[in-house]
């Protein structure tokens, strides 16, 4: 739209950018710590929680200094931990494990962190903070000099397809603010930009990610064990390829069900996806499900480079907290705690001066600095296989991460070799539902208007159909949880086509492609999954 | 003219609807609720009627706990100029309701009095016309097309066998249709200012109304699971069968 | 031994077809009397006499009065409820002519109504859907006056060949004038709206391209059926938006619905849940459609459907 659009401009002293618990716990406490101050939190999904995933297993310390009396009246799923496991899986067989310290989970609890969410929303509004669901923060606002952020803009609403204004057209709005604080999430793509622009990750090492698909089951009566913490390693994945499955048992015949893939896999034919389902129809882990039924389903990319590839946490006029930032011990395969600390920690001081210079230091020189330091070395370890990675997970934690070195990461979108050089891989048949991706997508209850530009910009198709297609026979059409990319053959031609509608906002295709040709923006607000429970 | 606009929160369209497993109704808990979309495009309309000049005030109602009154600040923030909250912690079914609307139509004498066609929960669509019933007004159901002029608005209705015209005069009860305009986004200053809009709230004893007695609800399950038939192994096969089912 | 009233749709010299399946239901209650009423401005002869030929029907009474010209809720309620007095049961058709009235009746006689009963349990308890077809609700109504519609689609037509006797009825009762018909337009398009369509014919991606959907708009036509798409048509550019059918398109439940190059994704399958009949075809016997269609038919559909328009 060429023509200028009037908007509407808010003023507020904070504005958050995503209401995860990073984002909630920052306003939450500037609130506390502040009842003045004019905090607003945007959120994109339709309503908090709604698009937040994670397994989760959380450290309460950070609930406890905002709300101690929290158990009180505990989030809608909230189960203690009881008992840890950890497993190797073959092809067959299921081998216990010693349970590495990180993952004792002993003081911790099995949560659903969308319902913890919702639940630190509704506590955010009764101390007047201001939560807009169903508005994306869509852009940043920089000043005249382009060197400061001043704000965000929410999306446009009622836009068609061709990018021309609907009947209902209404211009997103300005909102201003002292500061502004980041809190999307892993690879959020206000982030992304701004770490871009502004060189934030300079001299970092790149970051790396995981995919985690999770579903939400309802079981036959007395199959769960409450409390009950599952991990495994290895099968269905190769050994050199990093991650996992967790299973959590919950209360009311729940468990919710998940893997993790790193992102740094090699083989273009790997779908994350099918190994999801394969690990669930492993022979020793599908008596649990059968007969069951799915209650929700969806996916988020993870961010696992620990502190060497953490960027600088400030920008003038913006600072960056929990995942927009990578601030998850993957080795703990924990991120919550640290987000919502480092909201504290943030609030803490945007309590009293609304700037955003100093974050990065005092970040850095807090316990948790020094908790990802301990553990930086444990996830690039696994670069060289399962069997080294676990030797070298072993001495990094019996040395507390006092070795005088600093493993590297490469980045997500180089690490695939190409097709020609690959296998298929080969997977046994499955029947536990859901039956594939469209139908896992199903449970999302993802929804996009469909008369919406496409959220999902691919810069240069024409590589998908040459190169790509060549190189690496379009690894988006596997990687991509939802079925968003698919290739169809007309007329002997070949087009790559986007069901944007199908997308769950997880972020891999940003993340993996790689020719770095997709870029994930904003659709409109309120768009995307409904998680329930995840 | 004043218009009431009657609201109900109900379970998100978007959810994927769940039935409990000891057959005690859908769940609930922890699910999106919002304004019943019928309801929206009662209360757009009824904002169309104010920006075109047939009406002065759009007051909002609701009946339900207090979460309900999440709905009314929905009205508000699209444009609604006040709220009515009346309070009722128990199940309600449409005579009730009706006999709310009543009470309350008698109280605030409005000119037009829209709803949704029907709730996407109960799927009754009963509420619009017992109110009309009760309050010896009009009804003018399924509403694609509502013109106002003078002391009666002709409604265009969507029935079965294509569009009813209808003449009614004021004050009557018009009931929405899905075609019949597509609500507006709520502006997001517009849901700071709905936080300071008035609204004021009734318990059914205010309003001397005694709800009637229940349709009780035993049982729900899920539908049951559809099965496959057979195949047919060619197309005068298929058109035999479909014949003989008096399908064509 | 109880009675019921069924109050029919009739409409240019015809009965409408809901009457004889919200007949099918009143049945399963076994009323020692069973009358069907219709309201009209000349007595309208022919519908009552079809009406007159149902199984089951004990008597047929006619009602006409100059207001009784257009089938008006408001119009009628009185009447009906005038009537109830002498009934146990008062049902209609889930038309949107039932679906208007009935509910006035309910609340002049000052009793709940039971919309879209779908199954009849006993006298007093009833099956019917909500939540879209999504759940399925037991529901027992209190004591006095049942008043309830009838969901056409769960029932079938009852037979003819029957003769009960149409009476005239006269009412003396005053009716309101607020309410005017002015007319009545057929849709328009010459195909029948997708939603409220009685057969359906939807295609899917395997139809190829947008000039290919000619096929299915040619057998729709044929058969005087509204035409859907699936997702992956409408993502694919093949037909807009508000064709589309499914969990974020329409939910629909036609008599007849046939899915032609619909692999049958679930979110599709969620829009149809309710369908009559379900009709697919489709190349791939593998397809999950099939797992839920009541006929199926494997092959190509461009020489499938000529074949069907042909034979029809």
């Amino acid at each position: 739209m060429t023509e200028a659009i009037e908007r509407d401009v808010m003023e507020f002293d904070v504005v958050i950018v995503g209401a995860g618990p990073a984002g909630l716990a920052c306003a939450i406490r500037c609130k506390q710590q502040n009842p003045e101050l004019m905090v607003c939190v945007l959120e994109k999904g339709s309503e908090v929680g709604a698009q937040v995933l994670s397994g989760a297993v959380i450290e309460p310390s950070g609930l406890d200094l905002l709300f101690p009396d929290w158990r009180d009246d505990p989030p809608a799923i909230c189960v203690p931990a009881v008992k840890d496991e950890f497993s190797l899986l073959t092809a067959k067989w299921k081998l216990r494990l010693f349970t590495p310290p990180q993952m004792n989970n002993h003081g911790n609890y099995i949560v659903s962190l969308g319902g913890l969410c919702a639940w630190l929303a509704s506590r955010a509004e009764d101390l007047g903070v201001e939560i807009y669901p169903g508005f994306a923060a869509a852009e940043v606002l920089l000043d005249e000099s382009g060197e400061r952020v001043i704000g965000i803009r929410t999306g446009d609403m009622g836009v068609d397809a061709a990018g021309l204004p609907k009947d209902g057209y209404t211009p997103g709005i300005d909102i201003h603010a002292r500061v502004t604080v980041l809190a999307e999430g892993c690879r959020g793509s206000l982030s992304k930009q701004l770490i871009s622009r502004f060189k934030l990750d300079e001299g970092c090492e790149p970051q790396t990610y995981g995919i985690g698909i999770k579903e939400l089951w309802q079981l036959p009566e007395g199959r769960v064990t409450p409390g009950l913490i599952q991990h495994s390693v290895g099968w269905p994945l190769d050994s050199r390829t990093y991650g996992g499955s967790f299973l959590y048992h919950l209360d009311q015949d729940r468990v919710a069900v998940g893997f993790v893939t790193g992102l740094d896999y090699s083989n273009p034919y790997l779908e994350p996806y099918e190994v999801f389902q394969q690990f669930k129809n492993h022979p020793k882990i599908k008596p649990l499900f059968e007969g069951g039924e799915i209650i929700s389903s969806g996916a988020r990319a993870i961010v696992e480079g620990g502190l060497q590839s953490l960027p600088k946490l400030e920008l003038p006029g913006a600072l960056l907290i929990g995942d927009s930032a990578g601030m998850v011990n993957v080795p703990k395969i924990k991120g919550t705690h640290m987000a919502m600390h480092a909201g504290i920690m943030a609030a803490d001081r945007l309590a009293t001066s609304q700037e955003s210079t100093g974050w990065d230091a005092a970040w850095r020189s807090s316990p948790w600095a020094d908790e990802l330091k301990q553990v930086r070395n444990i996830r690039p370890g696994f670069r060289r296989g399962l069997w080294l990675g676990l030797v070298n997970a072993g001495i990094e934690t019996i040395t507390f991460g006092r070795l005088p070195w600093t493993l590297g990461h490469h980045a997500d979108h180089s690490s695939l070799k190409l097709a020609a050089e690959s296998d298929r891989p080969e997977w046994p048949k499955r029947d536990l539902p859901p039956r594939d991706r469209l139908a896992g997508v199903y449970f999302a209850a993802t929804e996009h208007d469909e008369n919406q530009p496409v959220h999902l910009q691919v810069s240069d198709t024409d590589i998908c159909i040459t190169r790509c297609r060549e190189e690496y026979g379009n690894p988006c059409t596997r990687f991509c949880p939802a079925n968003v990319y698919e290739m169809v053959e007309e007329q002997g031609a070949h087009r790559l086509q986007i069901n944007s509608g199908n997308c769950v906002h997880c972020k891999t295709c940003d993340i993996k492609d790689p020719y770095q040709i997709i870029n994930w923006v904003t659709p409109e607000g309120g768009s995307g999954p409904n998680y329930q429970g995840l | 003219m004043k218009v009431l606009v009657c609201v109900k929160r109900v379970v998100d369209y978007n959810v994927r609807i769940r039935v409990k497993p000891d057959g005690g109704g859908v769940v609930t808990d922890g699910v999106k609720m919002a304004m019943n979309p019928f309801d929206e495009i009662a209360v757009e309309e009824a904002l169309r009627m104010r920006e075109a000049g047939h009406v002065s005030e759009v007051v909002a109602v609701t009946i339900g706990d207090k979460k309900s009154q999440e709905q009314l600040r929905t009205a508000l923030a699209m444009g609604a100029d006040r709220a009515i909250w009346v309070e009722h912690e128990e199940a309600i079914q449409p005579l009730g309701v009706a006999r709310v609307l009543k009470a309350l139509a008698e109280r605030e004498q409005p000119g037009l009095v829209l709803l949704g066609k029907q709730a996407i929960d109960d799927d009754c669509g009963q509420t619009a016309q017992m109110l009309a019933a009760l309050w010896q007004r009009p009804q003018a159901t399924y509403a694609s097309e509502v013109v106002i002029s003078g002391e009666t608005v002709r409604v265009t209705r969507e029935v079965d066998a294509g569009l009813e015209v209808i003449d009614v005069d004021l004050p009557a009860v018009i009931s929405t249709d899905l075609r019949l305009n597509e609500p507006r986004y709520v502006k997001l200053p517009d849901i700071m200012k709905a936080k300071r809009k008035p609204m004021d709230s009734y318990t059914l004893p205010d309003l001397g109304v005694e709800l009637p007695p229940l349709v009780e609800r035993l049982e729900t399950t899920p539908p049951p699971a559809r099965t496959g038939g057979f195949k047919v192994e060619s197309v005068e096969e298929l058109v035999a069968t479909l014949k003989e089912k008096g399908l064509v | 031994m109880s009675r019921l009233l069924i109050v029919a749709e009739h409409g240019a010299g015809n009965l409408n077809a809901s009457v004889a399946k919200t007949l099918a239901c009143a049945l399963e209650l076994k009323p020692a009397e069973l009358d069907v009423v219709l309201f009209s401005a000349d007595g309208a002869e022919a519908a009552c006499q079809q009406a007159a030929a149902l199984t089951g029907v004990s008597r047929v009474l006619s009602v006409a009065r100059p207001e009784n010209g257009a089938p008006m809720g408001a119009v009628l309620a009185p009447q009906v409820a005038a009537m109830a007095a002498d009934y146990d049961y008062v049902f209609g058709p889930s038309t949107t002519f039932g679906k208007d009235l009935m509910p006035s009746v309910a609340a002049l006689a000052g009793v709940p109504m039971v919309t879209d009963i779908m199954g009849v349990e006993d006298g007093r308890t009833f099956v019917r859907p909500t939540y879209a077809g999504n759940a399925v609700d037991k529901v027992r109504v209190p004591d006095g006056l049942v008043v309830a519609t009838v969901r056409a689609a769960s029932y079938k037509a009852v037979g003819g060949g029957g003769s009960a006797p149409v009476e005239a009825l006269e009412l003396d009762i005053e009716l309101p004038t607020h309410s005017r018909f002015v007319e009545i337009r057929a849709g328009s398009s010459d195909r029948p709206d997708l939603q409220s369509a009685t057969k359906v014919v939807s295609g899917g991606r395997g139809l190829g391209s947008a000039e290919n959907f000619q096929v299915i708009y040619s057998l729709a036509d044929k058969l005087g059926a509204g035409v859907g798409a699936s997702r992956a048509a409408v993502d694919s550019g093949f037909v807009p938006n508000e064709m589309q059918v499914g969990q974020t398109g329409k939910i629909i439940a036609p008599d007849l619905y046939i899915a032609v190059g619909i692999s049958g994704a679930i979110q599709h399958l969620a829009g149809i849940k309710d369908a009559g009949t379900i009709v697919a075809i489709n190349k791939d016997p593998e397809a999950p459609i099939f797992e839920v269609a009541d006929i199926g038919l494997v092959g190509d559909l461009f020489k499938l459907l000529p074949e069907i328009e042909a034979a029809l």
